[in-house]
């Protein structure tokens, strides 16, 4: 049984609307960040388009299920522009995270120390 | 619970041979990345992760195609509403409390017998959260968005709607700052039906412009 197939999972005919909750997470600190006035919309279209024109240029298709990437990239690379989490902070951050998930016994949640 | 009595049900979510994942890896790189970023958001107070998942969970369940689907099965039996939506749809649509989010202005397109209107967008994936919910994946990718506008009729056709050659086919391309919203033909055989019978005869589909609203009958 794969995530998709659980019942009661929103869906629509083509599938989940997110198909990992890494997307969905994506999804709404983009939407909060634009909310709180920290980007306008415009920008973030403009940022995305970059990405995936990025990501194009680079030989991905671009079938739709590397959205969220492009989504993930943008958003990183907009909180850099805008000032709010710079590339180091993040990388530092991102290897904390990941020692965390290495020590972390099996089954236990994962949490920074 | 012996050695052996390890759960390999558990969802590690990816493929083994993803050089990206290593094989022990319980967060993918991706995964990380997103932790990073959203734990620095919630240290700095950018973000709540509570308003986050209440986010999430009005996108998942509450928003979606039945909002756009009420907009049209009110706009088929209520002419003033249908009036109204056609000249400024923002208005009414403010007023049922389907408020675009990021301020953009939403326009309402008719169908009608001689005209079928197709949206896509071609930079990226703008589309009309507030009454359709998230975009399909295939409004998504790169095809759709390219073919939607070279090609629409073969587009429609890929999604099994064939048209009468007398019927003008109008693609309309979406930005930042104007959604679009189909508003399908009305399928014969249900003059008599109530708003609510109507509603969910109207698909995501039929409002982005990829498919017909069939008869009750039909499906």
């Amino acid at each position: 049984m794969t995530p998709a197939e659980l019942p009661g999972l929103p869906h629509d005919d083509h599938g989940p609307v997110f198909r990992e909750p890494w997307q969905a997470q994506a999804f709404a600190m983009a939407v909060q960040l634009h909310d709180a006035g920290h980007f306008t919309w415009t920008e973030w279209a403009a940022a995305l388009a970059d990405q995936i024109r990025r990501a194009q240029a680079a030989g991905d298709p671009d079938l739709g299920d590397t959205y969220y990437l492009h989504w993930l990239a943008a958003l990183e690379q907009l909180v850099a522009a805008k000032g709010l989490v710079g590339p180091d902070e993040l990388a530092a951050r991102k290897a904390a995270w990941a020692e965390a998930a290495r020590t972390t016994p099996h089954g236990a949640p994962i949490e920074l120390r | 619970m012996t050695e052996h009595d390890h759960d390999h049900d558990h969802d590690h979510g990816h493929g083994i041979d993803d050089p990206a994942h290593p094989h022990n890896a319980p967060l993918s790189d991706v995964q990380l990345r997103v932790r990073a970023l959203e734990s620095l958001l919630t240290d700095k107070g950018l973000v709540d992760p509570a308003a986050l998942d209440a986010l999430i969970d009005t996108y998942e369940t509450k928003v979606g195609p039945r909002n756009g689907a009420l907009v049209v099965a009110r706009a088929w039996t209520d002419p003033a509403f249908k009036q109204r939506l056609l000249a400024n749809a923002s208005e009414p649509l403010a007023e049922l409390g389907f408020l675009g989010r990021q301020g953009e202005d939403m326009v309402v397109l008719e169908n009608t017998a001689s005209l079928h209107n197709l949206v896509v967008c071609t930079l990226c994936s703008c589309y009309p959260w507030p009454v359709l919910g998230l975009p399909p994946v295939w409004y998504k990718s790169a095809p759709y968005r390219s073919r939607a506008v070279i090609d629409p009729r073969g587009v429609l056709r890929d999604f099994g709607v064939e048209l009468p050659d007398d019927v003008e086919v109008r693609v309309w391309d979406s930005t930042a700052e104007l959604r679009y919203l189909v508003l399908p033909l009305r399928p014969a055989g249900t003059e008599g039906m109530t708003e609510d019978e109507l509603i969910p005869l109207v698909t995501r589909d039929a409002m982005i412009g990829t498919a017909l609203v069939q008869p009750p009958g039909a499906r």
